[in-house]
């Protein structure tokens, strides 16, 4: 029989679901509207205020929210919250020029920590169960989320944040993990990792969830034949709480969004028009239950499809499929989120030209990122020791701007191929969206 | 009192060192001497040509990275220990030898070494006391 960690909440039938909708939504566009003078100038300057919001019906005349506002607004313009009743802050990935920070009062994290609590029972999880967490912790949400979501279901869990794959392995056979938090990439190289130890038969994982990163169904079912277990999806972002927006429930086709906290839309992504429901377009969210970090059309560049339909699982909210894509430049490597304006930047700021090419690749279960650069007059010398010194110092400024190691390679001036004059900036040979 | 040596970027793909003597070939350049340094991942060819300032703007024009360094070029008996010799001086001196590379001069029983060094004017006025020849752009250009 399936389990809910909120059976009435993730039941609900669609009228109630939309009277939560409604009156959380009007709570939280007045306490914007009262306390976000970000947000208020921006309906002003659109035409709208309060008044000529009714109800939900009325969403599409508010104003959107991009990632663009959020770098503008850094870091407290759009708090909504005095930061007295703030208790934490979490980041996206990125510099101080793409960083996003997210506010959270207690209550946001306690919300927040059900919709994560929801995922790991949906996958399967209760009090008997060992979690273990190999997200990062800190500024990430991933750790966090996932760590906040196992103890609300009562799991004993483990913090082992990211990395350290002999140690996490010694864990998940010592104390018998039965349940994985992690990235698809990194569930995939434990995978291999326990493959090459011959330790298969030791571990007694039965589920994992996955997220942060793009995967296809392909790669599910080679980590789920590989590690005998189910693998669930998770969607989240860190400008909305983080991971637990939505989740994968046991069929496994598609990720309920709790709608008792966000409400989605679909969007045409060139031209802002909201699009029926089921047709493909960029999901924008409104937060309807955060104080301190509520976004009003906050639109998230992922592409996917929407499908709302009776759920064999028995919860009633909305699901999305995997995002089929991103509607900007946005990259995601090991987890981390890369834009190709991060990498101009470091290179202009190393005296270099913006020429350059982006090659990302997944080499067995790893991705790679790589970036070639043409030489130029002021990288060169006629010691290689000069140009490698140089060289180290592009590495180690890119790796501190994206938070993840690239390599730099040197070319030829002119040999990056240019298309109808323009550079192709970034070739991607994962296909990862199928 | 220096030679002049021209350095260029190559990349290690097929024709790369083609290409940069393609250019100056074309431009009526004659080198001299020739050497190629390499990485995994590119090269840095340097030689001593018989006029550096038309090589170094023929290549810079069709697009190649070039930089022109003052090293130490010294004539050096073409006999065994010759080299040794000289390296053994320099070492004395506590001068770091960055890159060396020699090749034999046309002038009988003599060898030529260019020797990249942080401090030419020392290495050299050491060089002269201990009674070596340097090579000049002017004596790279007609005679080794």
């Amino acid at each position: 029989m399936e389990r809910y960690y909120q059976k009435e909440i993730e039941t609900a039938s669609a009228e109630q679901i939309r009277e939560w909708q409604n009156e959380r939504f009007l709570k939280t566009l007045a306490h914007v509207w009262k306390n976000n003078t970000y947000y208020r100038k921006k309906m002003i300057d659109r035409g709208v205020i309060p008044e000529d919001i009714h109800s939900v019906d009325d969403l599409w005349k508010l104003p959107y929210l991009t990632k663009d506002d959020l770098r503008e607004a850094y870091p407290y313009g759009l708090m909504s919250a005095p930061l007295s009743d703030c208790v934490r802050i979490q980041s996206t990935s990125g510099t101080t020029g793409k960083r996003v920070v997210a506010f959270y009062t207690k209550e946001d994290i306690d919300l927040w920590e059900d919709c994560c609590a929801r995922a790991i029972v949906a996958a399967g999880g209760t009090k008997e169960d060992v979690v273990q967490v190999c997200y990062g912790y800190g500024l990430f949400t991933g750790g966090n989320g996932l760590h906040g979501g196992s103890h609300k279901v009562g799991c004993l869990t483990l913090p082992m944040s990211s990395g350290n794959t002999e140690r996490q392995l010694q864990f998940m056979v010592d104390l018998e993990s039965t349940i994985l938090c992690c990235t698809p990439s990194y569930a995939a190289y434990l995978a291999e990792s326990i493959y090459e130890k011959g330790i298969r038969n030791d571990i007694k994982l039965k589920a994992g969830i996955f997220g942060a990163e793009a995967w296809t169904e392909e790669m599910r079912r080679d980590i789920e034949s590989r590690l005998g277990i189910k693998a669930y999806d998770i969607y989240g972002l860190t400008e909305l709480s983080g991971p637990g927006v939505a989740f994968e429930c046991c069929e496994q086709s598609g990720m309920h969004i709790n709608e008792d906290h966000f409400i989605v839309e679909t969007i045409d992504p060139d031209t802002g028009k909201v699009l029926p429901e089921g047709e493909k377009g960029e999901l924008v969210f409104t937060s309807i239950t955060k104080r301190a970090f509520p976004l009003l059309r906050y639109r998230t560049k992922d592409i996917a499809v929407l499908k709302r339909e009776k759920c064999s699982c028995g919860r009633t909210f909305v699901k999305m499929s995997k995002p089929m894509g991103r509607s900007d430049d946005m990259l995601i490597i090991k987890g981390v989120n890369v834009f190709p304006s991060q990498i101009e930047t470091v290179l202009l700021n190393q005296g270099l030209t913006s020429n350059y090419q982006i090659i990302v690749d997944r080499v067995g279960t790893t991705d790679s990122i790589e970036i070639n650069v043409e030489m130029t007059p002021e990288l060169f010398s006629d010691t290689i020791n000069t140009i490698e010194i140089r060289e180290r110092q592009i590495t180690d400024a890119m790796k501190s701007m994206l938070g993840i190691f690239a390599k730099v390679s040197i070319v030829e001036p002119k040999s990056i191929i240019r298309s109808e004059g323009k550079a192709v900036r970034v070739i991607d040979k994962r296909k990862l969206y199928g | 009192m220096s030679v002049r040596q021209l350095s260029v970027f190559a990349e290690n793909k097929q024709g790369s060192l083609y290409e940069t003597t393609a250019i100056l070939s074309e431009a009526g350049i004659n080198i001299r001497a020739f050497s190629v340094a390499d990485t995994n991942e590119y090269g840095v060819i340097r030689m001593i040509v018989d006029d550096p300032r038309t090589a170094a703007y023929s290549l810079s024009s069709e697009g190649k990275i070039v930089s022109v360094t003052d090293v130490v070029g010294v004539q050096i008996s073409d006999s065994q220990g010759g080299l040794s010799k000289l390296l053994g001086i320099v070492s004395q001196a506590g001068i770091n030898v960055e890159y060396l590379y020699a090749f034999v001069s046309s002038i009988p029983n003599t060898a030529n070494v260019v020797l990249r060094v942080s401090d030419n004017e020392t290495t050299e006025k050491i060089l002269r006391e201990s009674g070596y020849s340097l090579l000049t752009d002017e004596i790279a250009r007609t005679q080794i």
